[in-house]
């Protein structure tokens, strides 16, 4: 029997009714599509590799978290691994932003 | 410090968001925002115009396309052959990549698509797609179930019925051309292109009937 | 280098779990229908998502199932199909 990944759902067991409720975007999930949009045209991320890195979010997690939760941590890991930026330092930008608040 | 240049994650001009209300996914989309800014890689701008191209693709688009399909059976099978192309003709851009296909329903065959691997969509034509699409629970059932599917949206369809199942897994783009209604002869394009909806042309419903548009009409404040 | 298959050509889709990404789904894998079209030859996303130039190009097929034959508790009577875009590599003719 083959292994079933996480993201490769066709025929899932137990998959229950559809959620017809739709939601308005919200500000973020917009710049998070437009940022990926834009790393995009700019050949920094290729569909290929934001698909790649979406499968590879660790299984529970990847059930957990909302659509665009997904794409922001795929786009956050790309971004590390193509050595644009660290963890740490997007770590620190929401600290120091938090902390210079009014 | 001088606080012109203490550059926060947002633009100064765009509207700002009650922080405190932010979530952790929020904030942390704006720090890689104002990372990728400070970086070079992007600017605020630029993103603030994606937004706004993202926002201006609305399903509107691809009724229009379905609305000319309708009226005129030579486009249709242009539309059918290369669907690219055809767009083109209306001023739309499909796009390099991914391709745009278009299948047609008709009495006897009905075409339902589905991304089971993610969520790829015909986002040329029909804007961002609406959450169920993207769920778990579409994406495992529309290939195993999709009478079942069809049915938790209201359409209920004949066995005799082929009902056709498109898991897009690659670099085509699936678009629904729905089935004229019958009692439409009478309709102008711009009014045939109001009965199309966004999920008649992913096709887990059928377009609306020529009398919905008057129940909506009736019903719209003065 | 000329396409493997045509349309109203028997395939039966390989079965495998590469250790990177790929873009055939489990539930068609081993499963046997018929190539409906013929896309034409696109870079090999198994290559393009590990940084690779995505060289060869693979034929891109459209391949048409009876739904009856994929899932075990499809409705027999009925006449449904199950449409997929399949890369050339993950067919054998049938």
């Amino acid at each position: 029997m083959m292994e079933q990944r996480v993201h490769d759902r066709g025929g899932w067991p137990d998959a229950g009714l559809i959620d017809r409720a739709e939601h308005t975007y919200a500000m973020w999930e917009k710049r998070t599509d437009a940022i990926r949009g834009l790393l995009g045209a700019k050949h920094i991320i290729r569909t290929d590799d934001l698909r790649r890195a979406i499968e590879s979010i660790e299984p529970v997690k990847y059930e957990r978290l909302s659509y665009y939760e997904r794409w922001l941590v795929a786009v956050e890991a790309l971004l590390v691994e193509k050595g644009f930026l660290t963890h740490e330092e997007v770590d620190r930008k929401m600290e120091e932003w938090q902390t210079c608040e009014r | 410090m001088d606080h012109t240049d203490h550059d926060h994650a947002h633009d100064r001009h765009a509207p700002i968001e009650d922080r405190e209300e932010l979530t952790y996914y929020e904030r942390r989309t704006w720090a890689i925002q104002a990372l990728l800014v400070e970086k070079g890689v992007i600017t605020a701008d630029e993103v603030r115009q994606q937004i706004e191209a993202v926002d201006a693709r609305t399903p509107a688009d691809g009724a229009k396309v379905v609305a000319r399909a309708w009226v005129d059976p030579a486009f249709k099978s242009r539309l059918l052959h290369d669907a690219k192309a055809a767009v083109t003709e209306l001023g739309f851009d499909s796009g390099e990549s991914p391709i745009l296909v278009a299948v047609e329903n008709t009495p006897k065959v009905h075409n339902v698509v589905v991304c089971t691997l993610c969520s790829c969509y015909p986002r040329a034509l029909l804007g961002l797609p609406p959450d169920w699409y993207k769920s778990l629970s579409y994406r495992s059932r529309a290939v195993v179930d999709p009478r079942g599917v069809l049915q938790e949206f209201g359409l209920e369809l004949e066995p005799d019925v082929e009902v056709r199942v498109y898991d897009s897994s690659a670099d085509m783009r699936y678009l629904v051309v729905p089935a004229r209604p019958p009692g439409t002869a009478h309709m102008s394009e711009a009014e045939l292109a109001s009965l199309v909806t966004r999920d008649s042309m992913i096709g887990v419903t059928k377009p609306r009937a020529p009398e919905q548009l008057t129940d909506l009409k009736a019903a719209a404040p003065a | 280098m000329a396409a493997k298959f045509q349309p109203g050509d028997r395939v039966r889709i390989r079965v495998g779990s590469p250790p990177g990404h790929f873009r055939t789904p489990a539930y068609v894998q081993g499963k046997t229908g018929v190539v409906e079209v013929l896309h034409g030859a696109f870079p090999n996303p198994e290559s393009l998502a590990h940084g690779g130039d995505g060289l060869p190009k693979q034929f891109l097929y459209l391949v048409r199932f009876d739904q009856t034959s994929v899932w075990p508790h499809y409705l027999t009577t009925l006449q449904d199909k199950l449409l997929i875009d399949i890369y050339e590599h993950w067919l054998e003719p049938a």
